[in-house]
């Protein structure tokens, strides 16, 4: 501890204030340690706890071990949601940055209007994920819905999103699209707003094409924003909830359901609780390690670097 | 522009840049063509909701509704005010919303200041505890958090859905980058003055962090105003329902007036976009110097 003392303290009266400090530090933090202790913490402890037995949330729970998590292993919905989460992940995530920082190269350099256009892109990501859903449900429908009627219009096959699995997906990942992608605008803009127009400048004298000053100047500048992106939507794409479950409620026949969607089916509509809570704790403990590893692996190649 | 053209250059230089300013120029005009283009698509959903919304229902079941309407009609709107709860919805999303915001940002405000700036031991176990919560869904915990404020006898009240996530690790985490970055002497010298802990962020540090305190209202206000699945669970008396509770309600009980439907989420939305309107500045300000870059 002495090293992180300022080296023009007295030595004598090291002790006795740090001490002091140390309880007023802990007295401030005591509201968030209460609120996370107590409401995050504890009911995580239940949560394994319930994950142990039978519950139904009403009468007697049986102790059944690690049951509910051996049933997880023979279950083909439960594989069906983790495939489909996993697919939502490597396909939107991607797909986001890539639009994101398109937009964002779009609207860097003082474009006119560029206050307006990027509270238009980040609209939608301030919008409720129910009404989103709602939103989404309607433009998609698909006996009088605005894209089924403009495709037929343009002599296009109109796919039937709620009754076929693969559209109902394809319309799922965009309208998470939509609502997520402006976040990842403002970040970008953001960080392009630090970026040094010398070295652009530099390079653009060079003779480089806009490609090579994206790939090798930009990109590599980027990378912090790309990875803190990256990390956060994976978090999220992990437990996105409403969107999917007031648009597709899961279906049909599963073609939709997530992880977090379908822990929650089990624990609340089936009344499995212990059920439910096994596949939460599942979802947990994997975004848990996943992040810790991704973090690690970027803070080596960065040293490398 | 200006910038480029104040900045002193070497002769050779100075002949080079017209064209790359031109071209630059140019690059600009296609640019602004293309956002608008794609700015238009990407608040057409918007647009749709609102013609929806005043558009018959027979119309749009007939698929009779074009892009721009010849008929506006008021029906949707009444049914969602006059038939459905919607005003009291609204009421008790704001009450929720605004007193949660002012017990959160005073707890992630007091919380990231202490991780940032004091020294005492297990500052990184409490922060890492913290950040770690970020990755629980919230689905795990629904639960365990309902027996929890049965026990505590606040089912049915606002209380139930107010206090259980009052406390952000986002919002801890934004506070602690922000604070992160001002600079320690300025605390000392409050200090050496003779300032206790409290006194110093309230009267010195505070001041600085506006654009901390804006960001943390407006993000925790669109958390808690669009917060569906917590409220879903502990609210069980129709009466209370907040907004998105009460519409995914009428979503499944109310399929096809989508007139109705859309005229709700336009009232449950505009709360949110005239504050983010209000605010973009600081908001993307807070962003931006919380160090997400």
């Amino acid at each position: 501890m002495s090293t992180l003392v300022p080296a023009s303290r007295p030595p004598v009266r090291r002790r006795a204030p740090d001490v002091r400090r140390w309880v007023t530090s802990y007295v401030m933090l005591a509201p968030a340690l209460v609120l996370f202790g107590v409401f995050v913490l504890y009911p995580l402890v239940g949560a394994v706890r319930i994950s142990l037995t039978n519950s139904t949330g009403i009468g007697q729970a049986t102790f059944v071990g690690l049951g509910n998590y051996r049933a997880l292993l023979s279950d083909d919905v439960f594989w069906k949601a983790a495939l489909n989460t996993v697919l939502l992940a490597v396909v939107s995530v991607p797909v986001s940055v890539v639009v994101g920082l398109a937009l964002a190269l779009l609207l860097r350099d003082r474009l006119p209007g560029r206050g307006l256009f990027r509270a238009l892109f980040l609209a939608p990501y301030v919008i409720s994920g129910v009404v989103v859903a709602m939103t989404g449900r309607w433009i998609f429908d698909e006996n009088v819905g605005i894209v089924d009627r403009a495709l037929t219009g343009l002599g296009l096959p109109a796919p039937a999103w709620q009754s076929s699995a693969p559209a109902a997906a394809v319309s799922v990942v965009l309208v998470l699209l939509w609502a997520r992608t402006g976040l990842v605008v403002v970040l970008y803009l953001s960080a392009l707003q630090g970026v040094d127009s010398d070295v652009l400048e530099a390079a653009e004298l060079d003779g480089t094409s806009p490609w090579q000053r994206l790939r090798y100047v930009l990109w590599p500048l980027m990378r912090p924003t790309t990875f803190f992106v990256t990390v956060l939507m994976v978090i999220e794409t992990f437990q996105v909830f409403d969107i999917v479950w007031v648009m597709t409620g899961g279906g049909p026949a599963g073609g939709t359901e997530l992880l977090v969607t379908y822990a929650y089916g089990q624990g609340f509509s089936a009344r499995r609780e212990g059920y439910g809570s096994a596949i939460g704790v599942v979802v947990f403990v994997v975004v848990l390690v996943s992040t810790v590893l991704w973090w690690r692996v970027q803070r080596e190649s960065e040293e490398d670097a | 522009m200006s910038a480029t053209s104040t900045r002193p250059r070497t002769a050779a230089a100075t002949s080079a840049t017209t064209v790359p300013e031109r071209r630059r120029r140019r690059s600009r005009g296609r640019r602004f063509v293309l956002v608008t283009v794609l700015a238009l698509v990407w608040v057409f959903p918007l647009y749709w909701m609102v013609v929806t919304a005043l558009s018959r229902r027979e119309d749009l079941a007939a698929g009779d509704v074009g892009l721009v309407p010849t008929t506006l009609d008021g029906g949707g709107f009444h049914r969602a005010m006059v038939d459905f709860p919607v005003l009291q919805w609204t009421a008790n999303s704001a009450a929720i919303a605004v007193v949660a915001v002012v017990i959160t940002v005073v707890v992630d405000v007091m919380a990231g200041y202490v991780l940032a700036k004091h020294r005492f031991p297990g500052r990184s176990i409490v922060f890492f505890l913290i950040i770690a919560t970020l990755m629980i869904p919230i689905q795990v915990l629904l639960v365990p958090q309902f027996d929890l404020v049965a026990k505590f006898g606040w089912l049915n009240s606002y209380w139930a859905v107010i206090v259980p996530r009052s406390a952000e690790a986002f919002g801890v985490f934004l506070a602690r980058q922000y604070f992160l970055s001002m600079p320690d002497e300025l605390l000392e010298a409050a200090q050496l003055d003779g300032a206790g802990q409290l006194r110093t962020l309230w009267s010195v540090v505070l001041p600085l962090s506006r654009p901390l305190v804006a960001v943390l209202v407006v993000m925790t206000f669109m958390y808690r105003w669009n917060e569906f699945a917590w409220p879903l669970v502990a609210l069980r008396d129709p009466a209370l329902y907040t907004l998105p509770v009460g519409l995914s309600f009428l979503q499944g009980q109310y399929t096809t007036d989508y007139p109705a439907l859309m005229a709700g989420a336009l009232v449950s939305i505009l709360p949110v976009l005239v504050l983010f309107a209000v605010a973009q500045r600081q908001f993307v300000a807070g962003i931006a110097r919380s160090g997400l870059k």
